[in-house]
């Protein structure tokens, strides 16, 4: 204490009573404030109507196949391949422990003719492309991304270039020619 | 005990021998800093406005991450806040009534200053600082009005920025660039947005300034007496327990407004979106305002009349000398005591005539009330002190007057 | 309560009706019981969805609630699949498609309510020039809230009181300031059917759709009241502890 002039003599249980009301009081006024920056933080989380934009609707009819387009699905493009017997038979032969994220391409689709993953390299999260007839497809035939190199084949797997994972398949669900997304 | 020194001691001792910030804070505001002991509550109201500042900006910065300053979607964003944003009506409800409640401290703080004497000397210059921090705060206050883009944040925005098409030569060209165009309009919106969150950190810098100024000659206190060594005890524990206390009360007050009055101290029309088209049927300032409102429309030349709403901030600065007497405290001061409560009175009233129609006795009272303000700045002040007869002054803060105080 | 009079559904025409009167006077507005006022007051939920059948029976021919969407309504009781199914029932604009034309599209529950009328333009047109305001905000929006809303609904008069030429297209209102409002008595008795067999008088009706438009003004407030009592309870705490420190702090000390 910088000043002791007009302190008393305090008694020793004095002394530990009153150390025990500050840790207290700075102790509520502590978790007080902490409590206060929650809402703070939680207000950068999404907010309600974000939420609930959490679903997107289309429909397959139209896709000639061996083409392939692009829905948005949270703000995030999702690619959509109707996909020919060559394609498929491209994604199904392939050895599936030589890949680096090793998955068949039974359990990355509902109908093998419709692949639908999502469109953001699992690299660091640009485009690739291959969507239009003319863009780049990469050796094995799926996606290119123009941004380091990364190639996934047919099924959307990473089979070359720095990405780690294959492209995510979102959660859907057919009905008819009807996909919902989310 | 050991004086042998730990490893995390030392770390501390190399640290602060390079940037003693815990050596400043403890000057600032803790055991270093030697206040005067029979400071009432009346002193809470500093550390409680630095309170509010910072709440202020935390919610404000919050809130900008959520709101479009935009004239289309301004309005939308705010809404978008109140319902969809998580917490988003607290920090909203908070920010709002923060203004309110930032401005009920400040203004106690500054009556506070004018009962003691805290202005006079040593402590002009952190009275200079003080009323600037207001000044900036009032403007900050105005800008972040519009900001929701309701009703009356446009036709508040509009009213005040005319204020300044009165001034002579250079009015117009002050209005346009203020607008960034014809009216007001996005421009003026976005700029707004852009103060409103610079000014508060303006305010900031600004009270470092006060403190430090406040410094040098250390606290007034309530019988504005020089106050020995001896009688002064260290700020932490004493007041920082002290202000804890002060600041949990303060909090009952705040919290009850925010979360079950949180409309009251608004005004509805503020709900309705902005229409340049439509003007609503009274333009009113929020509350902490009403006074300078009151003093511009009650007199009828435009230029005066703003000329006394800025001269009536601005008057504030001449106050330590403007004030003759060399006695600081009110309490040894019998005529200047009870100017001080008609003072104090003078303004709740020029507060209620600026929420009502400029006619009949609202504006009757508004001129008494803005020449009886200008009547005690100008010569009460000056004219008291040199004929009233104080009260003879205690020697010490420990010894009473020789007639007991009341 | 005035039993001549029956009012009209939320609307009060703001930019409308001329104010007629010079002289501002005091209106006063008999105040009512709400169960969502006091310190942990809530909505009556299965009000507030009466409130809503009156809404979009009765006041969505002219007026929108454009900040309410149809997930809101899930905070009313509905469940999801009601919700969706509701939405499905109404129509709104989409696109463009990939042939650039804009198309209808049944709502989704993340949809707002859709508004009557494209425009304010298209709403005066269809009002005889007067737009009828939004609601989403409206029991904020006017000097005693929904107390007003309430009176307003139920406060008009057949015959103006002596001396009162009502202009062309207005209606006489107690309560309206200026008194002449372009929205014509809406609420009778027996006006609707509610759903779950409540009064259906003029002044239950009143009542339940203006519950129903403070719920869409002020959807947070339960969680307001909830939360409130928790901080004022944790400061009191925190301020008696304060105290108590303080005190054994300044006991050290002649002061």
């Amino acid at each position: 204490m910088a000043n002791t002039a007009h302190v008393h003599a305090a008694a020793p249980a004095g002394e530990t009573r009153r150390d025990f009301l500050l840790y207290a009081t700075t102790g509520v006024a502590a978790v007080g404030g902490a409590m206060m920056v929650w809402p703070l933080i939680h207000s950068m989380n999404p907010a309600a109507d974000t939420l609930s934009l959490s679903t997107t609707e289309f429909s397959v009819a139209g896709i000639p196949e061996g083409s392939r387009i692009i829905v948005v699905w949270r703000g995030s493009p999702v690619f959509v391949a109707h996909r020919t017997a060559a394609e498929i038979e491209a994604a199904r032969k392939v050895n599936v422990s030589e890949l680096r994220d090793q998955e068949k391409d039974e359990v990355r689709v509902q109908k093998p003719e419709y692949l639908i993953v999502s469109g953001v390299c699992t690299h660091l999260g640009c485009i690739p492309l291959g969507v239009k007839a003319t863009d780049p497809k990469g050796d094995f035939g799926g996606w290119f991304c123009p941004c380091h190199g990364s190639q996934y084949d047919t099924s959307g797997r990473i089979r070359l270039g720095p990405a780690p994972k294959n492209l995510a398949v979102p959660p859907y669900k057919f009905t008819g020619d009807t996909v919902l997304i989310g | 005990m050991s004086t042998e020194k730990t490893r995390l001691q030392r770390i501390f001792e190399w640290h602060e021998a390079r940037l003693p910030l815990v050596s400043f804070v403890d000057h600032a505001v803790g055991t270093k800093y030697p206040a005067p002991k029979n400071l009432n509550y009346f002193w809470n109201f500093g550390f409680l406005a630095g309170f509010m500042l910072m709440t202020m900006i935390m919610t404000g910065l919050f809130l900008a991450m959520n709101y479009t300053a935009n004239v289309n979607m301004a309005f939308d964003s705010v809404e978008r806040i109140m319902r969809d944003v998580n917490f988003g009506w607290l920090i909203r409800y908070m920010h709002f009534n923060g203004a309110s409640f930032f401005f009920i401290v400040v203004y106690i703080h500054v009556f506070r200053g004018l009962y003691y004497g805290s202005y006079k000397s040593p402590r002009e210059v952190l009275w200079w600082i003080g009323v600037i921090i207001m000044i900036v705060m009032m403007a900050t206050a105005f800008m972040g009005y519009v900001l929701p883009w309701g009703q009356m944040s446009f036709w508040g925005a509009t009213v005040i920025t005319n204020l300044f098409s009165v001034i002579p030569v250079v009015g117009k060209m002050i209005t346009t660039l203020l607008w960034g165009g014809f009216s007001v309009d996005n421009p003026l919106l976005n700029r707004f947005f852009a103060l409103h969150f610079l000014l508060p950190f303006v305010i900031l810098g600004l009270v470092f300034l006060h403190i430090w100024a406040l410094h040098i000659p250390g606290s007034n206190n309530p019988l504005g007496i020089d106050v020995a060594p001896g009688d002064k005890i260290p700020f932490h524990p004493y007041y920082t327990a002290k202000d804890a206390f002060g600041l949990g009360v303060f909090l009952l007050a705040y919290f009850t407004m925010v979360f079950w009055f949180p409309n009251a101290l608004g005004d509805p029309v503020n709900y309705v979106k902005a229409n340049p088209l439509v003007t609503p049927a009274s333009i009113v300032p929020e509350w902490y305002l009403l006074p300078f409102y009151a003093m511009v429309r009650s007199i009828p030349n435009a230029v005066i009349g703003v000329a006394a709403m800025f001269g009536s901030l601005l008057v504030l600065f001449a106050v330590p000398w403007l004030d003759t007497s060399r006695i600081r405290s009110a309490t040894f001061r019998p005529i200047y005591k009870i100017l001080f409560w008609v003072l104090l009175a003078n303004m709740v009233m020029l507060g209620w005539c600026g929420a009502q129609h400029p006619e009949g006795l609202p504006l009757v009272l508004s001129r008494i009330g803005t020449f009886w303000y200008f009547f005690h700045m100008f010569i009460l002040l000056p004219v008291v002190g040199w004929i009233e007869t104080p009260k003879p002054l205690p020697a010490s803060i420990n010894t009473p007057a020789l007639k007991p105080a009341e | 309560m005035r039993k001549v009079l029956f009012g009209a559904v939320a609307a009060l025409a703001f930019a409308a009706a001329p104010a007629v009167m010079g002289a501002e006077e005091e209106i006063h507005l008999p105040k009512q019981e709400w169960s969502f006022n006091g310190v942990l007051g809530k909505f009556d939920k299965q009000q507030v969805q009466r409130g809503f059948q009156v809404y979009k029976e009765v006041c969505s021919a002219c007026h929108s609630v454009q900040y309410l969407a149809f997930r809101n309504l899930q905070d009313l009781g509905y469940s999801e699949a009601q919700v969706k199914t509701l939405a499905a029932t109404y129509e709104v604009q989409d696109g463009p498609d990939e042939n650039g034309d804009m198309f209808k599209r049944k709502a989704k529950a993340s949809d707002h309510i859709p508004k009557p009328f494209a425009n304010d333009q298209a709403a005066r047109a269809a009002n005889g020039g007067s737009l009828p305001p939004d609601l989403s905000l409206m029991t904020k929006a006017r000097e005693g809230g929904p107390d007003y809303v309430y009176n307003l609904l139920l406060g008009y008069e057949e015959n103006p009181p002596a001396g009162v030429t009502l202009m062309p297209g207005m209606n006489y209102n107690k309560y309206f300031p200026g008194h002449q409002i372009a929205m014509a008595k809406q609420i009778q008795d027996g006006l609707l059917e509610f759903a779950d067999g409540s009064p259906n008088d003029a002044a239950h009706i009143a009542k339940d759709v203006t519950a129903f438009l403070h719920w869409v003004a002020e959807p947070k407030l339960e969680a307001r009241h909830d939360t409130g009592v928790r901080v004022i309870l944790y400061t009191l705490l925190f301020t008696i502890l304060a105290y108590i420190a303080k005190r054994q702090i300044w006991s050290r000390i002649e002061h």
